[in-house]
């Protein structure tokens, strides 16, 4: 195993090198579709400009320059901290993504926990009662879900709390027309509930299932038929032996689905008009609003791979086996 | 006084045989045998003969398809699986195969407890007794707050004898606490086997090692292909062997480099 040192500045490198990467495809991307930003610039005024004016316009964004040219100077904005302008919120990209990322992270934070700690519980006991009525019950559960997409998740139970039983809002993280400073933490909690389920509905399910079958694996293991040797039950086992080495595996895919995440808060958060980062990256590709979509894709490539160096870190942190490479050899029988 | 009778046992395995027909594959074969108090008893056989199986059985931690045939008696009680429940890390103790039956990610002192809680200690007496139950077994205190991976072979199977008496057990089932040692250690362990005996509990122990065995044994049990061959005494494995009974035993016995070396006809037809 390398040192910490060692593996800090790897993986740093590494996160650079995947950032630049995701930044260059991003950008060709962003190059090669359709979106004009001069149009997504003027919105309704085009009519009212011309071709001289809009030559005007290019050449003061460098818009005439080679592509690479423009790819170099964007990089260097970046670099330097400057991440643009975002045309569709008439704010700078750093301070969007800051305000939009905060809201989100309540959003996500929360899922996320839920996601691990339910998630967690049903694995452990569905596979410790492998083939029980718990175990049948989860694993429908997860596995209809698992298959299901967020945002039909997320129009159900709209449909079925917001519009038929109306318990919930319909929209946004506070009620309309009500400035969001005024915003009671009772009425952010009521809006917040039924994204916050759509999204960890799905988290609970995957990771349930992962651990579910990490810990099938545990029980056919040689401790917990020594366990069982010493006369101790299911629930002991699960506890004490099951827990223990199930944990790493799921804190791993907890991790991991940090991406999945992302994906999920997108959608949840179009479906119930949620005013979070997920919101903003579809404003953002509908008008063509480059410097903001750009910023979101590498902050969140950012994010997932920060995620996983976590999960990485932790396997090496906790594992005892990994902590002290001289003893490895001890564990020979 | 009889410990443990086990009375025309038999084991199989169920497997499915194509699509819905099932077969039934025999694993052990009617075994009779007794365990006196204060004898070990050697469980000797080839890797296959089925030894660990006996010891899983009389704990009752075969798999789900294993089917049970026969008697099991403890203490001139029958053990089936309430009794198994009630009895297994209380009065009846296993000394595991290899390190990889001890959590690898629990120190070895936690792990040393939650068997006395097992056994039906109290959290008190549970964290009391770990530390003599360890010296008891010539491990430094010290080792508690480590895991599993820093124990050597040795070590390891110390451990398991701690744990296993941890809870006052009248019979122990050793299988194969030496597999892996050197001499030395092999020597150490049966050494404290040998102990349990001396003070009065059962000792099954089951090897592969028929030589090592016998200066620890007061009688051995011959298992081959889920079958005793024969109970011997220990002290009829002397000499040329003419004092034991079966002739497999001797066979087995006459096979072995420090003897004969012959490979008579008897270990062929057996």
């Amino acid at each position: 195993m390398q040192p910490w040192p060692r593996f800090i500045a790897f993986r740093i490198v590494r996160l650079a090198l995947v950032l630049i990467a995701v930044a260059l495809v991003a950008f060709a991307l962003a190059k090669m579709s359709p979106v004009d930003p001069i149009n997504a610039y003027l919105g309704p005024d085009i009519a009212k400009v011309g071709p001289e004016q809009r030559a005007l316009i290019a050449a003061e964004w460098g818009l005439d320059q080679p592509v690479g040219v423009q790819f170099t100077k964007w990089l260097g904005n970046l670099l330097a901290g400057d991440l643009g302008w975002s045309v569709t919120y008439n704010a700078p990209v750093a301070e969007v993504i800051g305000t939009r990322f905060r809201t989100s992270l309540v959003l996500m934070g929360l899922a996320w926990i839920f996601s691990g700690l339910f998630g967690f519980a049903l694995g452990i006991a569905a596979g410790a009662w492998q083939g029980g009525w718990a175990d049948r019950l989860i694993r429908v559960y997860a596995y209809v879900l698992a298959s299901t997409p967020t945002f039909w998740i997320a129009i159900l139970l709209l449909m079925v709390f917001s519009v038929s039983l109306g318990w919930t809002p319909v929209c946004c993280a506070g009620p309309v027309g009500v400035l969001p400073e005024d915003v009671t933490l009772v009425e952010r909690i009521r809006h917040l509930i039924l994204p916050l389920a759509a999204l960890s509905i799905l988290g609970i399910a995957q990771i349930a299932l992962h651990t579910r079958a990490k810990m099938i694996e545990i029980m056919r293991s040689d401790y917990v038929l020594y366990a069982q040797a010493q006369g101790a039950s299911r629930l002991d086992i699960a506890l004490r032996h099951g827990a223990r080495n199930a944990a790493l595996p799921a804190i791993t895919v907890l991790f991991a689905s940090l991406g999945e995440l992302f994906g999920g808060s997108v959608l949840a958060e179009q479906v119930f008009a949620y005013p979070g980062l997920g919101r903003a990256t579809i404003e953002a590709g509908i008008r063509g609003d480059v410097p903001l979509l750009l910023a979101i894709t590498l902050f969140t490539t950012l994010f997932v791979s920060t995620g996983n160096t976590i999960a990485d870190a932790l396997y090496r942190l906790v594992d005892p086996r990994m902590a002290d490479p001289d003893a490895v050899q001890g564990a020979a029988p | 006084m009889t410990l443990l009778e086990i009375d025309s046992l038999s084991l199989h395995f169920r497997r499915y045989d194509r699509l819905f027909r099932h077969v039934e594959v025999e694993a052990l074969g009617a075994i009779s045998l007794a365990l006196e108090a204060g004898e070990v008893l050697a469980v000797v056989g080839a890797s296959g003969s089925g030894k660990s199986l006996l010891a899983h059985a009389i704990l009752g931690i075969l798999p789900k398809n294993a089917v049970l045939r026969g008697s099991l008696w403890f203490d001139g009680r029958p053990l089936d699986g309430t009794a198994q429940a009630a009895l297994c890390g209380r009065r009846i103790g296993l000394v595991p195969q290899s390190v990889s039956y001890l959590d690898p990610l629990a120190r070895n002192g936690d792990q040393l407890r939650w068997a006395a809680l097992r056994a039906g200690r109290s959290q008190r007496d549970a964290t009391r007794l770990a530390q003599p139950a360890l010296q008891a077994m010539g491990l430094d205190p010290a080792i508690a707050r480590d895991f599993p991976h820093s124990l050597s072979g040795g070590m390891a199977r110390r451990l398991a004898m701690a744990i296993a008496t941890i809870g006052e057990a009248d019979l122990i089932l050793a299988d194969e606490p030496t597999n892996g040692l050197d001499p030395d250690n092999a020597a150490r362990v049966l050494d404290r086997l040998a102990g349990f005996a001396r003070r009065g509990k059962g000792v099954m122990l089951i090897t592969h090692d028929l030589v090592g065995a016998l200066p620890y044994a007061d009688r051995v049990a011959i298992l081959d292909g889920g079958r005793l061959i024969d109970v011997e005494p220990a002290s009829a494995f002397s000499g040329r062997g003419d004092g034991l009974r079966s002739a497999y035993a001797r066979a087995l016995w006459r096979a072995l480099p420090q003897n004969d070396f012959s490979l008579p006809e008897a270990l062929h037809h057996a």
